[in-house]
Formats: C-alpha cells, sequence, structure tokens
C-alpha cells in the first residue's frame, strides 16, 4: 500500500511539475500575435480554398492584417464581410460582384475534332504537354478533368467531354482558373446573361476545320450589338460585362450557336445554347 | 551500461538508420508515414520535426530514467513516465520555436502537435533503455533512428508522387494501394536486414 502510495505522489508531483514549466513558459514565451488576425479570420469562408493565392484562409488574414493583401482579395466571400474586413484594417471596400466560373469551350461531343487518340496519364496537363492535347483547337476543353480535382467546392464535372460547372457549388474562387493548362476558364459576373463558348484564336477558316462550334469571327455578333458590348478581337469574340445589357440579339444571330446565355428560374441559374 | 567507442557507435547509427529501419523493419511510427507522405515536401518537414523531437527526448528520457525512475526504483513505470515527458517536451518545444526561431516554427509548426503521440519517439527512448545504451550513444542513437524515419518517409512520399499519374484498377484505388505500395518498399529496405556490422 506504502508503495503504491508513494508512486502515486511522485507520478502526481512529475505532472504538476511538467505542468507548472509549461505554465511558466507560455508566460515566458508568448508572442504578440496581431488581434485583428482572429477577427478577420471570422469574416473569411474558412474553406482554405486558395483561390486567394495564399497557402489559405489564416495566411490570407495576416497577409491582410500585415497590409500585404486587399480586404477583398478573397475571392469567395461575399461583399459584406469584405466590408466587415476592410472595416477591421480601417480600409474603404468597394462593391464586390460575385462572379462565377465559365468553361469558354462548346466543343461537345464530336464537335472538336481531334488529331491523335490520347491513351496516356489522365490529366490534362500531361495530355497538353503531348502535342497540346488531342484536340486540333489549341484552345479547346481536354476533358481531362484537371480542374475537377482542383475544385475545392467540388461544382465541376466532366459533361460530353467538356468540363462543366455547378453554379449552385461553384463560389468563384478561381482555383480552375489556375487550374486549367488551356486558359479556357474565366471568371464572369455571377447574373451574366451571355457568354461565347469559344476561345479558339485561330482564323475562321482552320476554327472550321478544327470543330463544328468555334467562333469563326463572323462579326455578325459585332454588327448586331447596339451598346458595343461584344467585339471581335483576334478572331473570336468577347463580352464586355460593363457595356452588355442582356438583350440576347447576339445569341440570336450567332451562325455557329456558341453564344450561350443563363437566365434565373426560382433562383437557380439554367443555362441554354440555342441549337 | 554499454559504452561503445567512436567507431562502434558510427555503425551503431549506419544499422539504425538502413538495417534496423524504424518504419521498415520495427514498423514504428507508421500513422505519420502514411498520413504524411502524400508530398515530398511535407514529408520532409514531418521527418526533420521528428528527427527534432527523437535527439532531444532521447537526452531527456535518459536522464529522466536515471536520475528519478531507477533512484525510486520505479523503472517499471517507465513507459507513463516517457509518455508525460514526451508530451511535454514537445509543448515546451513549441512554444519555444514559435518566440525564439519563428522561421523554424512555421516549417515545423503543424507538424510538431502530431509528434506528441509518435510512437517513434516513445521507441527510441525504451530501445535506449532495454539495450543499455549510456546518455551519448542514447543520444546518437535516437538521431540516427530519426534520420532513417526521414529517409523512409521522404523515398516513400516520391513513390506515392509517382503513383498519382498512374491509373490502377478501380479495387486498388486510394489507401488500400498505398499499403501495398508501403510494403513493395519496406520489402526494398528488407534486403539489408542480413547485413551484419
Amino acid at each position: 500500500m506504502k508503495e503504491i502510495l508513494i508512486t502515486v505522489i511522485i507520478f502526481a508531483g512529475l505532472g504538476a511539475l511538467f505542468g507548472a514549466i509549461l505554465a511558466i513558459a507560455s508566460k515566458i514565451f508568448t508572442v504578440k500575435v496581431d488581434e485583428r488576425v482572429p477577427q478577420i479570420m471570422e469574416n473569411l469562408p474558412g474553406a482554405n480554398c486558395g483561390g486567394c493565392g495564399f497557402s489559405g484562409c489564416s495566411a490570407l488574414a495576416e497577409a491582410i492584417a500585415r497590409g500585404d493583401a486587399k480586404p477583398d482579395a478573397c475571392s469567395v466571400c461575399d461583399s459584406e464581410s469584405a466590408k466587415k474586413i476592410g472595416a477591421i484594417m480601417g480600409i474603404e471596400v468597394g462593391e464586390k460582384k460575385r462572379m462565377r466560373a465559365q468553361v469558354m469551350c462548346s466543343g461537345h461531343g464530336g464537335a472538336a475534332k481531334k488529331k491523335y487518340a490520347y491513351s496516356g496519364a489522365p490529366d490534362c496537363i500531361a495530355a497538353e504537354r503531348l502535342g497540346g492535347g488531342d484536340k486540333l483547337c489549341p484552345n479547346g476543353c481536354i476533358g481531362l478533368g484537371t480542374c475537377v480535382s482542383a475544385c475545392p467546392m467540388d461544382a465541376i464535372s466532366v459533361v460530353n467531354g467538356v468540363a462543366q460547372v455547378d453554379y449552385k457549388k461553384c463560389e468563384g474562387c478561381g482555383v480552375c482558373v489556375a487550374a486549367c493548362p488551356k486558359h479556357i476558364i474565366k471568371l464572369i459576373p455571377f447574373d451574366a446573361a451571355h457568354w461565347v463558348g469559344c476561345m479558339s484564336v485561330e482564323n475562321g477558316a482552320n476554327t472550321r476545320k478544327q470543330c463544328d462550334s468555334g467562333c469563326i469571327s463572323c462579326r455578325l455578333c459585332e454588327k448586331n450589338c447596339e451598346y458595343g458590348a461584344i467585339t471581335v478581337n483576334d478572331f473570336v469574340a468577347r463580352i464586355d460585362y460593363s457595356k452588355c445589357v442582356n438583350c440576347g440579339k447576339c445569341v440570336e444571330k450567332c451562325p455557329r450557336h456558341i453564344i450561350w446565355s443563363a437566365h434565373k428560374e426560382n433562383g437557380n441559374l439554367v443555362i441554354v445554347r440555342t441549337e | 551500461m554499454i559504452s561503445l567507442s567512436f567507431v562502434d557507435t558510427l555503425l551503431l547509427m549506419f544499422s539504425a538508420i538502413i538495417i534496423e529501419n524504424f518504419i521498415f523493419s520495427k514498423f514504428y511510427g507508421c500513422c505519420p508515414f502514411l498520413g504524411v507522405s502524400e508530398k515530398t515536401d511535407t514529408a520532409l518537414g514531418m521527418g526533420m520535426a521528428v528527427t527534432f523531437v527523437i535527439t532531444l527526448s532521447s537526452a531527456v528520457t535518459w536522464i529522466v530514467y536515471y536520475g528519478i525512475l531507477v533512484p525510486l526504483k520505479l523503472e517499471y513505470l517507465k513507459t507513463i513516465a516517457f509518455i508525460l515527458v514526451i508530451a511535454a517536451l514537445v509543448q515546451f518545444i513549441e512554444m519555444f520555436l514559435r518566440k525564439f526561431v519563428p522561421a523554424l516554427y512555421s516549417a515545423l509548426g503543424i507538424y510538431l502537435p502530431l509528434i506528441t503521440t509518435n510512437c517513434a519517439v516513445l521507441g527510441s527512448a525504451l530501445v535506449n533503455i532495454q539495450n543499455n545504451y549510456n546518455f551519448i550513444t542514447s543520444v546518437c542513437y535516437g538521431f540516427a533512428a530519426a534520420l532513417g524515419f526521414t529517409l523512409a518517409i521522404v523515398v516513400f512520399a516520391g513513390v506515392r508522387q509517382r503513383m498519382e499519374y498512374s491509373e490502377p484498377p478501380r479495387a486498388f484505388k486510394g489507401f488500400l494501394l498505398t499499403l501495398i505500395a508501403a510494403g513493395l518498399v519496406a520489402m526494398a529496405f528488407s534486403g539489408f536486414s542480413g547485413v551484419s556490422l
């Protein structure tokens, strides 16, 4: 009995000793942390998606507190959170627009012609290194899903050979934009009604050979847009969302049917492509 | 207590790294070995943190054993005592690094709390006592064993990074293939087991 008692006392003493040392050490070794960092952290989404270019939300919070990043650097959080972070930092933050990712390619199914049968590693970057991928079009979606695995929100899937974004899940963080080796994923305003589903910079004749649904730079959309919002440069049409009024005239005129439309139905975004 | 000559200590260290590798022949520390071996740089970070902690804990547990437990005839409680010592030591190191070596803290920071419960740390402390090593030999053995751990985890992380680009049958995908690969790498290391120094 006595032995047990002594043992228990000794171990309790050891535990208390270590506890005391740690308590003292934590007092001596306290590091002053910027108190704004946890406050900023509270207003960040905490998804650690990495869309801001930092390793995670806490790294961004520290960068904002240091002044190395802007208060609205997080592309996922809404303008309200960005304003709160701005208030913590004492910086005015303007209205922030919600964005979504859009894969700018219409080469679904067999529309985009192939130059060879690819059977390597199932990864767009690997395929891209092999003569720019298996599609003839230099700017077509390879469809092997590098963006699918990159997306932190699990919002992208490959449908019919082209990556497709689920807008219910997309937060507009832009990780896929950086991941795509073809650079054909763009961030557009969440409520953008129209976009050109092609990024091919080949001239019209070449695009015709490469893909059944590529922009042939006929300029019909440009001529018919009353607001000057859609222009054709480098053999591909692009929409300036600061000018676009969502009239949909370009959609009607496009002979290749590659200008896509979206409208809201019961709060959900419905994507339509006129065939 | 065994006291080894300089050459014998070097041989012991070499054997701890290659022949009696902690992971591949003793199967200590399999949890971080499988958990933190997805990328070579994180594996290296974990290996460095383990090396740091095992070297220090080998020294501290030796002192605790021969300074406190042996005089009080409490040798049979060494496992509990060592767990206590290692947990406290890791916490202390974390605080110390955060204050004085922030660069090292940011490199090792996230791995340090994981090491509190790493059986490789406890294992090296117990091996030191079982084999009656003296203080210097204990520290050298701990350091070398941890280097062996680092070698194993970095080599395995390299294998896993290559595996990312392969297309295994669906039934093997994920953790199962990781375990099989770990077994194959361990078999490669078992080639050293016949070497006697």
